[in-house]
């Protein structure tokens, strides 16, 4: 039916997996540095008016702008300015950037959702300033925001498949360089996007159990 | 040997961010009777309509729009459909509006109390009574601000559609960067356009949340 021809993409398909390693340990890279970038955010926005200003111009920017752009001016904007950086690097550089201003924008709901009395509470009982940020606000933050966080960990993963347009050889570039080899365009992205199903549906398992290991109080709530 | 950096090609980049809005409202203009379409069979009573729509959305949402984009524009031809290019991103966009409009509009219609279904129907109200006058309009204030944040999601998404030659705005930006080599400026100046069309959705959407949650605070 439709004269589907798979043998040209399945004798390739040692270059899928390549593509998809890459885009596994990129976006696993990413989904951490943009975890500290976030966090990191959530709590200047916190701070002063001056650095309030700075994190809420990055967070705006970031978001209402198409990532393609973001990565076009990181890969080649700053070479044109002297700075000469790999495809990997400026891919990592602008998933990382883009995946912060999304956690950041989601943490700071968390840690606005940490009611004070629990701050007070944890104060009368003794517990020292840095036991309570750690065990008081941020740890109960993460948890009240880890699902909507995975969620956009899964989309960053997805967003990933825009580097192949600066030449990183992840999951979508394999598949379009099978598709320029085998001429078999459908076929090939068939593939590509089971890729992508199979490595969502993973890390949404992976996350679950992160969730059992890292929050096991949350399990009393339920 | 390259052009300077001009107003002109200012123009033409502001030209093309037309051609992103014409693609941004083919795909709500037909995404949007999809995502209702959707939104229902979520909500459907038969089950093998709910997993069907349920199945939909998880495919559409689990693949990236490019790989969705790739398929409809190579995918369909194969089925005997032969479109323009514009129109096979419409098809992509499309789908892509759809399972996105879908699931926020099925968890806006979940969201009204179910106090309003039980009154309406001990007034003797009917189901298509009660959906058009009592759940859908609370269900619209509810699905307003996540509407217009999947808008935002969806201006920046047409910007995929550069990879496969449509000339819109990133198409664009990328002419002028070739002809110019200026690639620091033209692709600042196209992101300022996003920016100038996503960043008034972005904070109505804020403020139409936060007015809601003001609103529902005391009652709850």
């Amino acid at each position: 039916m439709f004269g589907l021809e798979f043998s040209g993409t399945i004798l390739r398909l040692d270059m899928l997996v390549e593509g998809a390693i890459t885009t596994l340990w990129l976006s696993g890279v990413a989904m951490l540095a943009a975890l500290v970038i976030g966090t990191c955010c959530a709590l200047a926005l916190r701070g002063g008016t001056l650095v309030r200003g700075l994190v809420l111009t990055y967070v705006e920017v970031i978001r209402n702008t198409p990532f393609l752009v973001q990565i076009f001016v990181i890969y080649f904007g700053l070479p044109a300015v002297g700075v000469k950086i790999s495809p990997t690097l400026s891919a990592l550089i602008g998933l990382s950037l883009y995946g912060g201003a999304y956690a950041a924008e989601i943490l700071r709901a968390g840690l606005e959702g940490v009611p004070f009395g629990h701050i007070e509470a944890a104060q009368s009982l003794g517990m020292k300033p840095a036991s309570i940020f750690r065990n008081i606000v941020l740890v109960p933050a993460l948890a009240a925001v880890y699902w909507p966080l995975s969620g956009q960990f899964i989309l960053l993963l997805q967003t990933s498949s825009l580097l192949s347009a600066i030449s990183v050889a992840e999951l979508t570039a394999m598949g379009n360089s099978i598709q320029s080899l085998t001429f078999r365009n459908f076929e090939a992205y068939i593939f590509v996007a089971s890729g992508y199903l199979l490595m969502t549906a993973a890390f949404r398992q992976v996350f679950r159990w992160m969730h059992a290991i890292l929050f096991p109080f949350m399990k009393l709530e339920r | 040997m390259f052009q300077h950096f001009s107003t002109a090609h200012v123009i033409f980049l502001a030209e093309h961010m037309l051609e992103t809005l014409k693609l941004v409202g083919l795909a709500m203009l037909c995404g949007c009777p999809g995502g209702l379409v959707i939104a229902a069979l979520l909500r459907s009573k038969i089950a093998l309509l709910r997993n069907l729509a349920e199945a939909f959305v998880y495919l559409v949402q689990g693949v990236p729009i490019v790989i969705v984009l790739f398929m409809s524009y190579y995918g369909l031809p194969r089925l005997g459909i032969t479109l323009p290019p514009f129109l096979a991103m419409g098809v992509a966009f499309t789908l892509f509006t759809g399972a996105f409009l879908g699931e926020i509009w099925r968890s806006a219609i979940d969201s009204v109390a179910k106090g309003q279904w039980e009154a309406a129907h001990a007034l003797g109200l009917g189901q298509m009574t009660t959906m058009l006058s009592i759940i859908g309009p609370q269900a619209l204030r509810l699905a307003t601000p996540p509407s217009i944040g999947f808008l935002v999601q969806l201006v920046k998404g047409t910007s995929v559609v550069s990879i496969i030659g449509i000339t819109e705005l990133t198409r664009a930006a990328q002419i002028v960067s070739n002809a110019t080599f200026k690639p620091l400026p033209v692709f600042l100046v196209a992101a300022g356009f996003y920016f100038a069309i996503n960043f008034p959705m972005t904070m109505m959407s804020r403020r139409l949340e936060r007015r809601q949650v003001q609103s529902s605070s005391p009652t709850n």
